[in-house]
C-alpha cells in the first residue's frame, strides 16, 4: 500500500484542502485549518484505512502531514 | 410535515413521554427506531398501531454501550442513516437517601445518564461526517430543583443537563443541536404511582392548574428536532406548567 498517498487521500477528504497544500512540513492546525475535532476525525481516518489503533499520548504528537506519514509507515509496517 | 425524510432514534419508546415522541416524530413525517426495555407487545403494538411509516422498536439495555451501538447500526441499515436522536429512557428508584442503596443510586444513573452518554457517542460518528444532526434530552425538572425522596434521579438529570451543554459546544461547529427538555409533572405510568394527596400538594405549585400530558413534551421535542430551531443549542426547555420559573 502506498501509504502516503492514502495519507493524502484522507487530509484530502477530512479537511476539504488541495493536493498542493499537503507538504510535509504543513501542520494540520496552522496551515491546513483543522480544529480540535478535525484533528480527531483525521486520526480516526487514519485508525480505519490502515486497520490500527492510535492511542491519545501519539495522536498529541502527530501535529505535521509528515508526522503523519512517519508515523503510519512505522506502525504499519 | 416539519421532519419528512428525516431519521431518528428513541430511547425508550413503548410508554408514557417516549411514546408520545414515537408518534409525534412519526406524524411529521419521520422514520424512527424506538428502543424498548421489556415489553415486546408493547414495541408490536406501537409498530402496527404506526404501521403506514417506517417504524422499528429494538429491545435494548440503556446502560449497555454495546446494545447502544447495535441500536444505531440497526437503525442504520432499516433507515439509511440518523439524523435526530432523543434520549428519552428513564427509571425512578425513589427513596430517602438514608434508606437509598448503592444498587438503587447506580442503576437509576446507568440508566438515566450513562445511556444519554451512549447513544450520543454512538450516534456521533455518523453525525459528524453528515455535518448534521438534532440531538434532544429528555432531563426532568427535578435536576433543575432537587426533589425529596429522588437523589439518584435528580442527580441523573441534573447530569444530563451539564452532559448535553457541553456536547452543544463541541458538536455546534458540525451544525449539530443538543437540546434539553425537563418536563415537569405529565400524566404517565411515572406520576400515575403518586397519591391524590401527593398530587394535590404538586398542583398547588403549577400555576397551569393540571398535570403535563405527554403530547406536552413530545411537541416540544418536535420543534427541537426541526429547522424552527435551528439557531437554539444548549439550551433547557421546562414544559411545566409554569412550576419551575
Amino acid at each position: 500500500m502506498d501509504i502516503e498517498a492514502k495519507v493524502k487521500e484522507i487530509i484530502m477528504d477530512k479537511l476539504g484542502v488541495e493536493e498542493s497544500q499537503i507538504t510535509p512540513e504543513a501542520s494540520f492546525t496552522n496551515d491546513l485549518g483543522a480544529d480540535s475535532l478535525d484533528i480527531v476525525e483525521l486520526v480516526m481516518g487514519f485508525e480505519s484505512a490502515f486497520d490500527i489503533s492510535i492511542p491519545d499520548e501519539d495522536a498529541e504528537k502527530i501535529s505535521t502531514v509528515g508526522d503523519a506519514i512517519k508515523y503510519l509507515k512505522e506502525k504499519v509496517s | 410535515m416539519k421532519l419528512k425524510g428525516k431519521r431518528a432514534i428513541v430511547t425508550g419508546g413503548t410508554r408514557g413521554i417516549g411514546r408520545a415522541i414515537v408518534k409525534e416524530l412519526v406524524s411529521e413525517g419521520c422514520s424512527v427506531v424506538f428502543t424498548y426495555h421489556s415489553s415486546d407487545d408493547a414495541a408490536r403494538q406501537l409498530e402496527i398501531e404506526l404501521g403506514s411509516q417506517q417504524v422499528y422498536g429494538i429491545k435494548a439495555n440503556a446502560a449497555s454501550f454495546e446494545d447502544a451501538e447495535k441500536t444505531v447500526k440497526f437503525a442504520v441499515e432499516k433507515l439509511g442513516g440518523i439524523d435526530i436522536l432523543v434520549n428519552n429512557a428513564g427509571i425512578t428508584k425513589d427513596n430517602l437517601l438514608l434508606r437509598m442503596s448503592s444498587e438503587d443510586f447506580n442503576s437509576v444513573v446507568d440508566t438515566n445518564l450513562k445511556s444519554v452518554f451512549n447513544y450520543t457517542k454512538a450516534v456521533l460518528k455518523n453525525m459528524i461526517s453528515q455535518r448534521y444532526g438534532k440531538i434532544v434530552n429528555i432531563s426532568s425538572v427535578v435536576g433543575l430543583t432537587g426533589n425529596a425522596g429522588q437523589a439518584n434521579y435528580a442527580a441523573s438529570k441534573a447530569g444530563i443537563i451539564g452532559f448535553s451543554k457541553s456536547n452543544a459546544k463541541e458538536l455546534a461547529s458540525r451544525n449539530i443541536n443538543v437540546n434539553v427538555v425537563a418536563p415537569g409533572f405529565i400524566e404517565t405510568d411515572m406520576t400515575n404511582k403518586l397519591t391524590d394527596q401527593q398530587k394535590e400538594a404538586i398542583l398547588a405549585n403549577v400555576p397551569i392548574k393540571r398535570l403535563g400530558k405527554p403530547e406536552d413534551i413530545a411537541k416540544t421535542v418536535v420543534f427541537l428536532c426541526s429547522s424552527d430551531s435551528d439557531y437554539i443549542t444548549g439550551q433547557v426547555i421546562t414544559v411545566d406548567g409554569g412550576m419551575v420559573m
